[in-house]
């Protein structure tokens, strides 16, 4: 077992846990952060996106050791009301089907918005890896248009 | 308006729960299948699906279970639209399990609005009319010159109005009426309208809704080692190197598994990695290519029990100017529910109390009781939200498994299966093949159709009422099983996910054969069912064309963009019909989907934006299945583990647009869960055939060079 402190949603947080924990379980097991979900442990399907600094990682094959002093953000610590663009995008969209999934969607759309404030299609098809198996797709795209402002969103 | 009558009687109605804010519950026995006779027995017994308090706090319950198909916010919808109240002022509640209550509470076959839509706006209703009976008798004045409007009762001529929660105690004490009146769809306010998931906020900024997220004091987390392959069994471990792994608590076994416990999921990981279990033959080890071999063989064969048999296929086929014949093929498939499989259980002192994710509470039930051996009343089920079912919820393993862990164990337990948990411990997409011939006369018509389908475990391989049966003089449907201890069941529309494939293809193979259009060809063929019927027609022919006509005209068909392709398909299936289209192009040797048009017809739309969105979500599940996806088996061990090999739709290669719309009717909805996917595999593959002269006989299509 082994002490470390992360940055977590602007929070230092102390955990105790083996060196190669997933920075997945972590969130999830040791900071009842459970937001961040668990789909395939092998970084394929993008339901434990989360940031660290402005980039999406996949927090089921992050060791928890590899971390450092990166700050890492989760979907609890997106926004204080729920109100990030990304978040009101996917509600105004009504995106979510069954909805797992749709945490690491939003996490990833983030990233993308941090990078390119207005991306194209072609830009979503690149940037949007994460598997929605309810097949939200067509409304997941148009809330990132909407949420960057592009013309011709809805 | 509508007059039914209420079902309900004060004997049956009524029990004036206190709740803790000195509010009112009003609880509504509700008649299914009960004679007055034994109305006195505790029928289906309370059912409590809506409460009001003084503070006028509306609070409706989600009986079913929500899974992804949008029931938790479409059923209280019905309630609220019969309440007359404001939508976004109501809190939803999901119910417990609890079968005295709330009757079928299970998410499948494409059911719950079905079962659902009258009774539940009865419920409403009959609320609603007491609140205006309070009221009335608090004016003194007679119940017909009051109205109801979001949330408050009305008496017009006065200007007089008060609110449902000022009026709830009083209601309480009102005569149950005997006859309710349901409002007249023009009124809906509420049905068919666009209406947010519920749960959205919660599922946006991640609160714990799902049965993963379940935290309890004392949880041990769980992890399970199963056997590796089909066909064996535990014989014996060795959990020396687990039980050095810090964070593990202990290790059990059942009869067929062995369970470790640990402080965090990454602990009981590791120690269930590092178990070393030996595990024996228990039954034959089979492969795919086994079953395959078993179906080439079968397909060429008749059954003595045709499924149906209208007038004489063989002597169509020896008599036809050609014969058409192709053979189509499809995978097992796994349901692969993001949400991978968990339960959460803690058994003991003869109790169970259990919270996760199944499709079917009841049988979840009474199947942990037969295990454990103790009373269903000494279990409670809590129904969280659920990451996807798609059919695999349809058995209750998983919670069962977490029972008699919890029970070893003796302690609160989250059991949990990784992803190649999942896909080796699934019950899968039977696997088939399925032979097609076609008869054409000198006329140049189709006059003769025949199928001889097998598939794994399959009971039916096929689904033998289908369209063009009826319209043709000469029909025979054959089917066949090969029986397999690899498990199989039902997967999102089962039998049609694998039908809608092979026979609408064939059917655009027959219309091309026969130059004509594939659209018009499939009108001609209804028309021939309605003015010259053979055998009985499952399918309302009216409403198959309307749904056809209704995509032809959505998707411009006949006209294409330079470079772009169409192709189409209708079904019917979950007394839903539904006709798509898709326009493609070939770029590389690779299809790439630009648009997908549905035209549905599914009765009365409960929620716009929620029907809109299966029938989206169905298009693209349907389309990434038969694009990418396929499981085999090599000695009864499966050999795509994870998503990396078992290749899901991705957004890449989804369509961007996905055009939908539905037939105007308010006709008490259908099915909508499932049926907008049958069709969609052979859209897309006849829209191929269209832009390459390649016909895709076998799913995946990815597999094939274009």
């Amino acid at each position: 077992m082994a002490s470390y402190t992360l940055t977590i949603n602007n929070k230092m947080l102390t955990v105790d846990v083996l060196p190669d924990t997933p920075l997945l379980w972590v969130l999830r097991d040791e900071l009842n952060l459970v937001g961040t979900k668990f789909g395939c442990g092998i970084a394929q399907c993008g339901a434990c996106t989360v940031l660290m600094n402005d980039n999406a990682i996949r927090s089921c094959s992050y060791p928890v050791s590899a971390v450092g002093t990166n700050k890492i953000t989760t979907i609890e610590g997106l926004s204080e009301n729920g109100d990030h663009p990304v978040q009101k995008a996917w509600d105004e969209m009504d995106v979510p089907q069954c909805g797992y999934c749709q945490a690491g969607q939003v996490m990833a759309a983030v990233a993308l918005l941090k990078r390119k404030p207005h991306p194209t299609d072609e830009d979503i098809n690149a940037a949007m890896s994460n598997i929605c198996r309810c097949g939200t797709y067509v409304r997941i795209r148009k809330a990132i248009h909407l949420a960057a402002g592009n013309s011709g969103s809805k | 308006m509508k007059q039914v009558p209420s079902n309900i009687s004060r004997r049956h109605f009524l029990k004036i729960t206190s709740l803790a804010g000195g509010g009112v519950l009003f609880g509504f026995e509700m008649l299914a299948n009960v004679t007055e006779t034994v109305a006195d027995a505790p029928l289906f017994s309370p059912n409590a699906y809506l409460s009001i308090d003084p503070q006028g706090i509306i609070t409706l319950l989600a009986p079913n279970p929500e899974i992804g198909q949008g029931v938790k916010t479409s059923i209280p919808m019905l309630l609220a639209e019969e309440l007359d109240v404001d939508w976004n002022k109501v809190v939803v509640t999901q119910a417990v399990f609890d079968k005295e209550k709330y009757g079928n509470q299970s998410a499948g076959g494409s059911g719950a609005i079905r079962g659902r839509y009258e009774p539940i706006r009865k419920a409403g209703a009959v609320a609603r009319q007491m609140l205006i009976a309070a009221a009335a008798q608090t004016w003194n004045v007679p119940e017909q010159e009051c109205s109801t409007e979001n949330g408050f009762v009305l008496h017009k001529a006065s200007g007089k109005k008060l609110s449902y929660g000022e009026l709830a105690t009083k209601s309480a004490s009102m005569p149950v009426p005997d006859n309710i009146k349901l409002k007249d769809p023009k009124d809906f306010k509420i049905i068919g309208k666009r209406i947010n998931n519920i749960d959205n906020k919660g599922i946006l900024t991640g609160k714990p809704l799902f049965g993963i997220d379940t935290r309890r004091e004392g949880m041990l987390f769980c992890m399970v080692s199963r056997p590796p392959a089909f066909g064996k069994k535990l014989k014996s471990f060795d959990d020396t190197e687990t039980r050095k792994i810090p964070g593990v608590k202990n290790v059990v076994r059942t009869d067929t598994v062995v369970a470790v416990l640990a402080s965090n999921t990454w602990a009981a990981k590791k120690g269930r990695d590092a178990l070393k279990v030996e595990w024996e033959d228990a039954s034959k080890l089979e492969s795919t290519t086994d079953h395959l071999a078993a179906f080439k063989s079968l397909v060429q064969q008749k059954s003595d029990k045709p499924d149906r048999n209208d007038g004489n296929v063989e002597q169509a086929l020896s008599g036809a100017r050609k014969v058409i014949e192709s053979i189509y093929e499809v995978p097992v498939l796994s349901h692969a529910p993001m949400e991978p499989i968990n339960f959460f259980a803690d058994v003991k002192d003869g109790k169970a109390d259990l919270y996760g994710p199944t499709q079917v509470p009841g049988k979840a039930i009474s199947d942990v009781a037969k295990a454990l051996g103790i009373a269903e009343a000494n279990i409670t089920l809590g129904l969280p939200r659920q990451g996807g079912g798609f059919g695999r919820k349809l058995r209750a393993d998983n919670v069962v498994e977490a029972a008699l862990i919890s029970a070893a164990a003796k302690a609160p337990i989250q059991m949990l299966w990784t992803r190649e948990d999942d896909m080796q411990g699934d019950f899968y997409r039977p696997n088939g093949m399925y032979r097609y011939q076609a008869a054409i006369n000198a006329n140049n018509e189709l006059d003769g159709w025949y199928l001889s389908a097998a598939a794994l475990n399959a009971g039916r391989a096929a689904a033998p009422e289908n369209f063009p049966a009826g319209a043709l003089a000469n029909y025979r449907c054959d089917s066949h099983g090969v029986t397999s201890n690899i498990q199989t069941g039902p997967w999102r529309a089962p039998t049609h996910n694998a039908i809608g494939f092979a026979e609408q293809s064939f059917l655009d193979e027959i219309a091309h054969e026969l130059k004509k259009d594939p659209i018009v060809f499939r009108l001609e063929l209804l028309e021939k069912a309605k003015t010259s019927p053979v055998g009985k027609v499952n399918y309302d022919i009216e409403k198959f064309k309307s749904v056809i006509n209704l995509v032809s005209q959505m998707s411009n068909w006949g006209k294409n963009t330079p470079g772009r392709f169409k192709g189409f398909a209708a079904y019917y299936s979950f007394n839903t019909y539904v006709a798509e289209v898709a326009e493609i192009s070939v770029v590389n040797g690779k299809p790439k989907v630009h648009k997908v048009w549905a035209a549905v017809n599914c009765g009365q739309v409960v929620n716009l934006s929620g029907a809109e969105n299966q029938v989206q979500g169905a298009i693209v599940d349907g389309l990434g299945h038969a694009w990418y996806t396929e499981l085999t088996f090599d000695k009864g061990a499966v050999q795509q583990k994870n998503f990396n090999t078992y290749k899901m739709m991705r957004m890449a290669d989804a369509p961007p647009e996905v055009e939908v719309q539905f037939v105007a009717t308010h006709e008490a909805p259908t099915g909508l869960g499932e049926p907008a996917l049958p069709p969609i595999a052979a859209v897309v593959c006849n829209a191929i055939f269209a832009a390459t002269g390649k016909r895709i006989r076998k799913l995946p299509f990815g597999n094939e060079k274009l």
